[in-house]
């Protein structure tokens, strides 16, 4: 199809043309259009529908705050809904889809909502579909759902990649129109760290969609060839095309999203979609420019009327003109400038209504003043407006298009991100910046600044300013020449006395009449009457509504504007894409992934890996011919117990405690004592919170007199780590005491079972007499291995074998595992993984992770007796709260199914005797099972109400939820070797 | 005036002239028996119950700005009563219960949409502890169903079942959850209570107590002296900041919570999902946004305005957890201010002074518990006896070790 | 939110983990009378201000340093950041 509207000029590349298809029909433009532009240029006027009407749509601007041209861009994974057509950059291929209408664009059966609209007032929904009462969820919600929403997404993985970047700047400027190109200039050349950011993919602002000449040469020339080639030769200045500055956060941190992809029609390789910016400012300047506004009339919404700067746009920079006879209706002398320079392009003006009566005269358009438009005609598409004359008569003209301005709004958004509130200024009938967040200053438009020369010189203003504040110096400005027109405006907000519907938001479909009817039932605030009519809630966030709502809202209630007030800007500026703001935190990238030394062996031999937070650690290792984990970690159980295991617990929180005051330290953050800990012994440890509750345990070898190793559990050793420092930070300054995590620096196996010395014998060097007598249950020394490595050894142990732990340095982790299996040969030895590591504590009847829960305490584990009252330590004053000593506290105590066939499972609650079950009657719950091969049946640890004193009673450990019951013994926790004879062996 | 379908025709017919006021907006009474600081939900929940259920004719709510611009207009709008401790699970049951009956009862459509709430576990002790808190729930007589991995993907085909970093294990379903349409609460519980006499006046500051011999005698505020037989104060939020002016520090942090919505969407969600190994929650609402949000931003503030790292790390949950939502766009953020309690449980409860009760530290729970913590405040005041589901949100369980602590991290605010 | 600080400069707040009101410093005496209702107040109440905050922050992913930052909860600006060391010298805590 030819491009009927093409006209001549325009900032696109005529060399390059580009083939790309709408609703499956194929369409050519050219380089430089965007979609809308490239539509408008084939004589398509028509590209969307409302959300609520479902009324057909043509673009109303041809920026980021376009309410009605949204389309579905790209096809099957890549699909993208709710873009806007208006910055679409054409690209070749690129393949659109219209939205939110059923069969077709042009025929859409939920069109039949327009006709019903007298029953959709505002919030109607709020007033019915309340009978029956079951079908709300079954009939009304769906039909809605299903109605609502605009595109849809692909629902497969989104495929492409963002990445994310952080930037530090002096200034940053947002937005490369004059004035911010006037900002960076000045920057630039004293010397600043200069960031310029536009979210357009061109520089030069609205110069590019102007006439204007800059001093001596066309605007956008000035833009591209001058401003731009100066910026772009200094080293200091980042200048960022299709960026934009989304929201203020505190002290400075912009955040920006930079389209790095979506201009072309495949990624580049190595290139992501888009990045992410933290932009970290110490001063910045928005040069954001205004919005145009439109006026409120009846039947203002048909595609071919759109904002008089958008057709402007259409027009000077696209070449684009959206038909062939085009009207204009304005209240300000911004409006004529479109209709002058459609002349000047050679379209038809068949009209421009002036609301005002003295407006200046266009050449060669009928022209009426104090006229206002009435009406429109035009299902799909404009065909005529009605319009009253000064005169009171009215007359229809024919058009297909219609340019409308109301004013414009300075961008105040970023300068309200930190709840700053905008000023009212009524000579130009707009909010201006008010209260600004530290370290931004306003230029140009953004601030009601509106001619060029002073966009120019108040942008460059502004630069010095803020580089005065850090210290700066900027030279004098050097600002070239440009028009200095003020704009007169005389405000219109909304014609009035009309019988069709005005719109005023028109994604979401809100008219005059709605506003009228939100204020009539009480929603006069302007928040109420956002969230009653949900004007300003679509995607364009009320951008060229919400001032209009408002300023109807003012008028009906009798208030002023500025005491209406507006809603609050919330960041981001323009939608972003959540895939953006992740990055690459997704995926297996979500988190970070920690691997133990021992991971490449136990990759070799086949290991079965699980999480354990940020940790990769081997649960089971299987071996040829085992088909199920459960034989895996029955044979490492087994083989442990009965001969010798070897298991990688790195992963635990490791702590380098040093100083003179180290024990007495130590003795302070556990419950337990450390003063008289002798030197080579080990101790267990207890650690509360200051609330009394269990926080963490492990164990402390005192190496030396000053000297600890301080263990604590997986999942709690950077908390652990850090309340420590707290306590000797902040709690105990002076006690000389230094500490420092050595997780990573020490790679630790335990080795465990019958065999577990013998093995050991084999690698420790021979001058270390690790014997029973030497190295008794609860010794520690540091020694060497291997011929010379050194290396720590503890005598401790979780699984209640005679076990140790020893440690080397963490590069020689992986010769040391292979050196231990090695070793352990002659003995049959296993590693075992995490699976085998909770059985045994289980059938031990250690606490772990399910029972320190955060909501135990000594007591209810079992070592109320541990928390010393002859000394200070973190927990132990409030640990002697009432509630937390009542007679019924529930204690760790361990289960025992009748039925040795029945599996436990965690979770369960218990309930005594026959009672029932339900939670009055509720007396605790299994915390942790598993099977223990030792005693070929299931065991449980749990809290039970008073548990130490009720071993033998008979309880039913209920799981609703899997409509499940099983009889259980109450027993000791203790169930391998409760005497505890093995691991002193 | 009863609101119905064939009032909307009737009214259509007629232009929709005859619409009245959803409130009055009466001038204050120089007193009232009993005065609610705070038109959120929950204040214009009490003052409804107070005259609906307990017969309380003569009472004010007095809200600083307009009704329900508070927490109770920006949140996420899920309800739920999957509770573990005995302590909750009751209460947030019959706060269930009464959201089931709401709209019939205050003749206003909330929306209450029943479509599920599922929580997901990535862990086998997330499991264990899921299956602790769902039995719990089923002691209690409520549902609650435990699903393995082939159960949530049948509920949720499109979560990243194939390559995430930490594997979806199953989840707990309670499918009684859902989400409301957060305004019309408040909406709704405002023009059930104007109906019923309650006074409700906007744009009302209260500035002081007046308090005499260790009795609460009203409130001044910008609008003047509310003399009042009792004061109740539901301003969750800005709770140390009014009780302060009784003279009270109270066991709780103001910290700011942020949400967000997307752009509208065809239905794509069935319910809310709840991520077990990130910060990320989400449902659909009925006009297409996705409804998310993840953690507090973990410092103390009033600033009702959140930062860039929370934002990027409920992304990261969202696409590591659903990775189909990557190129729906993120259209709002915004910022509430929530009671942090150093249990992470609420306070319903008297004060030491004569007439003056608390209703707060609601952390970021508070939307769910709307109804109940209306009824149950509403039983304080009126009967000045706890009501049974309510009477674990004392504020001297501290004192005495008896904490309401579902999560187990303590005294720490920004961990619940 | 960008803390100074006094050691290394300007660092991301995404650096620190946040804990609270700087009086957790203040840590009571346990063999005080009362000491159980000293240690209630000192661990459950707060003053909460809307305005300057005392407050303790963490600087985890950093050189581990506790700091004592003083900050505008209602706006967020950042007054003073001290080392929580010498705050508590200064309170008179010592061993």
């Amino acid at each position: 199809m030819s491009q009927a509207n093409r006209l001549a000029g325009g900032l696109i590349d005529r060399s390059r043309g580009i083939s790309f298809s709408f609703d499956n029909k194929r369409y050519t433009g050219f380089a430089g259009d965007t979609l809308a532009s490239a539509l408008l240029a084939n004589g398509e006027r028509l590209m969307g529908r409302s959300f609520k009407y479902h009324r057909p749509r043509g673009p109303l601007t041809a920026g980021s705050d376009e309410p009605n041209a949204l389309v579905e861009l790209r096809q099957g994974a890549f699909r993208e809904p709710n873009t806007r057509a208006t910055v679409t950059e054409l690209f070749e291929g690129l393949s659109a889809t219209s939205q939110n209408r059923w069969p077709s664009l042009a025929f859409d059966a939920l069109g039949i909502n327009d006709l019903l609209s007298p029953f959709f007032s505002a919030g109607f929904y709020y007033k019915t579909f309340m009978w029956p009462k079951a079908f709300w969820e079954k009939v009304y919600e769906p039909l809605i759902r299903r109605a609502a929403g605009l595109g849809r997404l692909s629902m497969a993985p989104d495929p492409d990649v963002y990445d994310k970047g952080f930037l530090h700047c002096d200034l940053l400027v947002i937005g490369a129109g004059p004035t911010g190109l006037a900002a960076a200039l000045t920057a630039a050349r004293a010397g600043a760290r200069v960031i310029l950011a536009d979210e357009d993919y061109e520089i030069g602002g609205r110069l590019n969609s102007e006439t204007f000449v800059v001093g001596d040469t066309s605007g956008t020339d000035w833009a591209r060839n001058h401003a731009r080639v100066e910026l772009l030769s200094m080293p200091n200045v980042r200048l960022m095309t299709r960026t934009t500055i989304i929201g203020t956060f505190d002290h400075g941190i912009y955040g920006a999203l930079e389209r790095v992809s979506d201009h072309l029609a495949h990624r580049a390789h190595g290139k992501p979609r888009q990045i992410f910016w933290r932009i970290y400012s110490k001063r910045a300047v928005l040069c954001a420019g205004a919005a145009e506004r439109p006026i409120a009339f009846a039947n203002n919404d048909r595609p071919g009327i759109m904002l008089a700067g958008a057709l402007r746009s259409y027009v000077n920079r696209w070449a684009a003109a959206p038909a062939r006879k085009v009207a204009v209706f304005t209240n300000n002398d911004d409006g004529l400038r479109t209709a002058a320079d459609l002349v000047a392009k050679g379209v038809e003006v068949s009209a421009v209504i002036d609301t005002r009566a003295d407006g200046a005269k266009v050449a060669d358009a009928d022209h009426f003043r104090g006229a206002q438009v009435i009406d429109t005609k035009g299902r799909l598409g404009l065909t005529s407006i009605t319009v009253r004359l000064s005169t009171g008569e009215t007359r229809t003209i024919a058009c297909e298009a219609l340019g409308v301005s109301g004013g414009w709004n300075p961008n105040v958004h970023l300068t309200c991100h930190q709840r700053g509130r905008p000023n009212w200024e009524p000579s130009i009938a707009a909010f201006v910046p008010g209260n600004c967040p530290p370290g931004m200053t306003v230029a140009g438009a953004a601030r009601g600044v509106f001619s060029t020369a002073a966009a120019l010189t108040s942008g460059a203003a502004a630069a010095r300013e803020a580089l005065a504040a850090i210290g700066i110096k900027a030279l004098p400005a050097d600002t070239p020449k440009a028009e200095d027109q003020p704009i007169r405006i005389e405000p219109l907000w909304h014609v009035g006395s009309a019988k069709g519907r005005a719109w005023v938001d028109l994604q979401n479909d809100v008219t005059v009449k709605d506003v009228k009817l939100a204020h009539q039932e009480g929603f006069r605030s302007v928040e109420h009457l956002k969230r009653y009519t949900t004007l300003g809630m679509a995607t364009d966030q009320g951008k060229t509504s919400n001032m209009l709502g408002l300023v109807v809202m003012a008028e009906i209630s009798g208030r002023s504007i500025p005491a209406t007030g507006t809603t609050i800007y919330r960041p981001p500026y323009t939608p972003v894409p959540i895939a953006a703001l992740a990055g690459r935190s997704c995926g297996r990238d979500f988190r970070p992934t920690r691997l133990t030394p021992s991971h490449k062996w136990a990759s070799e031999q086949g290991a079965v890996f699980v999480e354990v937070g940020m940790w990769l650690r081997a649960q089971w290792l299987p071996r040829p011919g085992e088909i199920h984990w459960r034989q895996s970690v029955d044979r490492e159980v087994l083989t442990t117990r009965s001969s010798v295991g070897i298991c990688d617990v790195t992963t635990l929180g490791k702590i380098d405690v040093q100083g003179k005051d180290a024990a007495e330290f130590l003795n302070r953050i556990y419950a337990n004592p450390f003063g008289k800990l002798a030197v080579g012994k080990v101790r267990y440890g207890l650690m509360l919170r200051e609330d009394g509750m269990a926080m963490d345990d492990g164990t402390s070898a005192r190496l030396a007199e000053d000297h600890f190793v301080t263990t604590t559990t997986t999942a709690n050793a950077v908390a652990v780590f850090r309340h420590m420092e707290f306590c000797r930070q902040c709690l105990w300054p002076d006690l000389d005491v230094q500490i420092i995590s050595t997780t990573e620096a020490w790679a630790q196996f335990s080795v465990a079972g019958p065999n577990a010395r013998r093995l050991l014998q084999k690698i420790v060097d021979p001058q270390h007499d690790i014997s029973n007598e030497a190295f008794p249950y609860m010794a520690c020394g540091e020694i060497s291995v291997c011929g010379g490595l050194r290396a720590r050894l503890f005598r401790i142990s979780f699984s209640g074998e005679l076990a140790y732990e020893i440690a080397v340095p963490t590069r020689y982790g992986d010769a040391l595992i292979r050196a231990l299996v090695d070793a352990g040969k002659e003995f049959g030895a296993v590693v075992y993984g995490t699976e085998a590591l909770g059985v045994m504590r289980i059938e031990k009847g250690h606490a772990a992770g399910n029972e320190l829960n955060g909501t135990t305490t000594a007591l209810n584990l079992g070592m109320g007796g541990m928390v010393s009252k002859k000394k200070d330590g973190i927990g132990s004053t409030l640990s002697e709260r009432e509630g937390l000593n009542q007679p019924d506290a529930l204690n760790l105590v361990g289960f025992r199914p009748l039925d040795v066939a029945r599996p436990l499972t965690a979770g369960s609650h218990l309930i005594s005797g026959r009672e029932r079950a339900e939670a009055a009657n509720d007396q605790g719950y299994i915390t942790s099972v598993a099977f223990s091969p030792s005693l070929c049946h299931s065991v449980g640890l749990g809290f039970l109400k008073n548990g130490a004193a009720r071993k033998g009673e008979v309880l039913r450990a209920v799981n609703p939820l899997k409509n499940e019951e099983v009889e259980v013994e109450v027993v000791s926790p203790h169930f391998v070797d409760p005497e505890g004879e093995r691991l002193r062996a | 005036m009863r609101y119905s379908g064939f009032k909307i025709i009737a009214q259509a017919l007629t232009g929709h002239r005859g619409w009245k006021p959803v409130w009055r907006e009466p001038e204050p009474k120089r007193s009232y028996d009993i005065v609610v600081i705070g038109g959120g939900g929950h204040g214009l929940a009490t003052a409804y119950y107070l005259a609906k259920e307990f017969g309380e004719a003569n009472v004010a709510v007095v809200e600083k700005g307009w009704i329900g611009s508070g927490n109770v207009g920006r949140n996420t709008t899920i309800v739920r009563s999957n509770y573990l401790l005995p302590g909750n699970e009751p209460f947030y049951e019959f706060s269930m219960k009464l959201w089931e009956g709401l709209e019939q009862d205050f003749n206003y459509n909330a929306m209450v949409s029943q479509r599920g709430v599922l929580n997901l576990c990535h862990t086998d002790a997330q499991r264990d502890a899921f299956t602790r808190r769902g039995n719990a729930m089923r002691l209690h007589g409520v549902d609650a169903v435990l699903l393995d991995r082939e159960g949530v993907r049948r509920i949720a085909p499109f979560l990243n079942f194939d390559n995430a970093r930490f594997p979806i294990k199953g989840g707990l379903l309670q499918p009684r959850g859902g989400t409301v349409r957060h305004d019309a609460v408040a909406w709704g519980y405002a023009r059930g209570a104007d109906t019923h006499g309650v006074d409700i006046i906007q744009n009302c500051e209260v500035t002081g107590f007046r308090i005499e011999n260790g009795k609460c005698l009203g409130v001044e505020t910008t609008r003047g002296f509310i003399g009042a037989k009792k004061v109740g104060c539901a301003v969750a939020g800005a709770s140390s900041q009014v009780m302060a002016k009784a003279g009270m520090r109270l066991p709780i942090e103001s910290h700011v919570l942020q949400a967000f919505v997307s752009e509208g969407l065809k239905p794509l969600l069935p319910g809310v999902i709840t991520y077990g190994a990130g910060h990320f929650y989400v449902s659909q609402s009925d006009k297409g946004g996705l409804v998310f949000g993840g953690d507090i931003d973990g410092y103390n503030s009033y600033a009702q305005r959140g930062n860039l790292p929370v934002i990027e790390d409920v992304c990261e949950g969202g696409m590591s957890l659903m990775p189909m939502i990557g190129r729906a766009r993120l259209l709002r953020s915004w910022g509430g201010i929530m009671d942090m309690s150093m249990d992470g449980s609420p306070i319903i409860d008297r004060t030491d002074i004569e007439g003056l009760y608390f209703n707060g530290g609601w952390c970021y729970g508070g939307f769910k518990a709307t109804p109940a913590s209306g009824w149950c405040f509403a039983h304080l005041l009126a009967t000045d006896m706890p009501h049974p589901n309510a009477a674990a949100y004392r504020f001297d369980r501290f004192r005495k070790g008896l904490m309401i602590d579902e999560k187990g991290m303590g005294a720490q605010p920004n961990l619940h | 939110m960008i803390i100074n600080h006094p050691l290394l400069g300007p660092r991301d707040a995404q650096e620190f983990v946040y804990l609270g009101d700087a009086t957790l410093i203040d840590r009571p005496d346990w063999q005080a009378s009362e000491a159980l209702d000293r240690f209630y107040e000192y661990l459950y109440l707060r003053d909460n201000p809307a305005g300057m905050h005392r407050e303790l922050w963490f600087h985890e992913q950093g050189d581990r340093s506790w700091l004592v930052v003083t900050r505008n909860t209602v706006t967020h600006e950042i007054t003073s950041v001290e080392l929580a060391r010498d705050v508590a010298r200064a309170r008179g805590r010592s061993k």
